[in-house]
């Protein structure tokens, strides 16, 4: 070859490159620009603040705010110890052993798996199986045996333990080997050394992890769709605590959903081309939802990174 | 081997080794060794650069197993108890033989929590107690005076001097009986090793050392019994003035006077 063919080649394949890359962020920033331009019209504080009226084609969308956040939370509430404890458990105790293999592998397929059937499998197992199943036990008439915001969570939270597993884990090997030497030659037991030095350390990564899960979580519908979600809601999943007057979140209601709000009103409505302003404001708000957390999962990295302790 | 016949005199011993043979997988990296360690005494292992000093001293206190697939034929007598026995409790054995690293590795925590980390593992939680033994172990490694206003400091700020004395410190915090160096000066300047080597003229008097080393002088200057390994094999074993005055083999000669390793 040539060297100036040599020179036209290289060009050639810098270019083809660097335009796929600009691809990337080309998507990005149509949907982004249109999204924005669409929908910042009807943001003001009502519509974030008020339940939708006339069949979602005017009035606010502060109920799918309120559900997305409680899910999101009481997911997050869930899925954290599960997944922290089960990386522990693999990366201090199983190491590489069959079990080990075995348990890992487990993960990275439940991380393959459709969120559809994440749904499904909600509703035949903790509405249907664990839900019914207390309500038997229980001898009360139906309580737990229907869709409702926990085993909505519940079912979030197993969508995304993979995310948290994984980076947990991560977090967890990239923990200097010679100071859990240093703790163990102090005479501390395994629990101690994860304890006192190995989870001090991985803070950080832990926190990431848990903070892209909720980014992941957030927007899902699928999961949701069967095990708790409503179309739409006259109230808030609020229950007020007899004579105190307290009003908590009840996890037993179900509740209304972001993503879950976009859908029904771009495919459900009586009108579709009416919901189409609140459609693009709804979108705008969960991703400046998703936006906001992943922000904060780096403002938590920064602030840990520099007080290593 | 002399082991056998008189160099001990009174001393009592504390560890004995008895043909020792240790692997990593497959791979033999301490080979039919048996030498003894006196009570208060330093006893410094040198050899050449992967010969299994580290490994040999390590085998005491069982770390490696912690991170590495190792296994062991013979016997590691503590108070004439093999350490490897079933029944012997690594937390203990770890707690009566303690460890200071190649290269210093304190906590990234405050001087004041590295040194009561270990204290704090077997439930001393009382503050004046702590404050004594955080005082104390520190003043016995020689850093308090540096480091008694800025307790409350991050260990990572210090110096590499500094932290090594502060990995000793927090190693004495447990009080042990043995204390496990592995070539503690390695990542130090000369200033700081000299006062590391005035602290373990200091600590033998309550402890028994076992000290690896890569520095002729140094073995011969702190020492009172020298190991040399070579290979895995455990060449000469001597009181120390002994062995570099009068080496019993050509290549431990060889080897102190530098024309090897
Ligand atoms: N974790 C391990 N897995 C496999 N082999 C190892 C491991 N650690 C050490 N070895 C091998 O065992 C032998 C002895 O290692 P060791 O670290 O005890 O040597 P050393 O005398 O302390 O060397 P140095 O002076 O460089 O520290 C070396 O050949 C080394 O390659
Ligand atoms: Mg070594």
């Amino acid at each position: 070859m040539t060297v100036g063919k040599r020179k036209i080649f290289n060009s050639f394949f810098q270019g083809l490159c660097r335009s796929m890359a600009f691809l990337a962020m080309a998507v990005l920033i149509v949907i982004l620009v249109k999204v924005v331009t669409n929908g910042v019209g009807v943001i003001n504080l009502s519509f974030l603040f008020k339940a939708p009226r006339e069949g979602m084609t005017e009035g606010g969308i502060f109920p799918a705010i309120f559900g997305t956040v409680c899910i999101t939370m009481l997911m997050i509430v869930l899925a954290i110890p599960v997944g922290v404890s089960a990386a522990i458990y693999l990366t201090e105790y199983a190491g590489k052993n069959f079990l080990g293999r075995i348990i890992r592998a487990s993960i990275n397929n439940l991380a393959g798996v459709p969120s559809i059937v994440f749904g499904l499998f909600g509703v035949g197992f903790f509405v249907l199986f664990i839900g019914r199943g207390m309500d038997k036990i229980l001898g009360i008439p139906l309580l737990f045996g229907q869709p409702a915001m926990l085993w909505a969570a519940s079912t979030l939270a197993l969508l995304v333990l993979p995310v948290i597993i994984v980076s947990t884990e991560e977090a967890l090997n990239s923990v200097s080997v010679s100071l859990r030497e240093a703790a163990f030659a102090l005479g501390a037991t395994k629990w101690q050394v994860v304890r006192n030095v190995v989870l001090p350390q991985a803070r950080s990564g832990i926190l990431t992890g848990a903070i892209l899960s909720i980014s992941r979580g957030a927007g899902e519908t699928a999961p949701i769709l069967f095990t708790g979600c409503a179309y739409f809601l006259p109230r808030l999943p609020v229950f007020t605590i007899p004579y105190v007057h307290i009003p908590v979140i009840n996890p037993l209601d179900q509740f209304m959903e972001l993503s879950y709000h976009i859908f029904i009103m771009a495919t459900q409505s009586t009108n579709v081309a009416a919901t189409r302003p609140i459609q693009y404001g709804t979108t705008l708000v969960l991703i400046a939802l998703t936006f906001l957390l992943n922000l904060s999962a780096i403002i938590f990295r920064i602030y840990f990174r520099k007080r290593p302790r | 081997m002399k082991v056998e016949h008189g160099i001990k005199g009174q001393q009592k011993t504390k560890i004995k080794l008895e043909e020792l043979t240790f692997y990593y997988g497959k791979y033999k990296a301490i080979d039919n060794v048996s030498m003894e360690f006196l009570e208060c005494k330093v006893t410094a292992i040198i050899g050449p650069s992967g010969c299994g000093k580290s490994t040999l001293i390590k085998s005491i206190n069982r770390i490696s197993e912690i991170t590495n697939d190792v296994q062991v034929e013979g016997k590691v007598l503590l108070d004439n108890k093999n350490v490897y026995d079933r029944d012997v409790d690594l937390v203990d054995l770890r707690r009566r033989v303690g460890m200071v690293f190649q290269r210093p590795n304190p906590f990234p925590k405050s001087i004041y929590d590295n040194v009561a980390f270990g204290p704090r593992l077997y439930g001393v939680n009382n503050k004046k107690r702590l404050d004594e033994i955080v005082e104390y172990s520190l003043v016995k490694s020689a850093l308090w005076n540096e480091v008694k206003d800025r307790l409350n400091q991050s260990a990572i700020g210090f110096s590499g001097g500094q932290q090594q004395r502060l990995c000793i410190a927090r190693a004495l915090a447990v009080d042990p009986e043995v204390l496990l160096m592995d070539e503690p000066c390695a990542a130090l300047d000369p200033t700081a090793t000299a006062r590391i080597e005035e602290l373990i003229e200091d600590l033998k008097k309550y402890y028994t050392i076992a000290i690896v080393t890569h520095n002729m002088q140094q073995a011969a200057r702190i020492s009172d019994y020298t190991g040399f390994l070579l290979n895995g094999q455990l060449i000469e074993y001597n009181i120390t003035t002994e062995m570099f005055t009068n080496p019993d083999k050509k290549v431990t000669e060889d080897y102190i006077t530098g024309r090897f390793g």
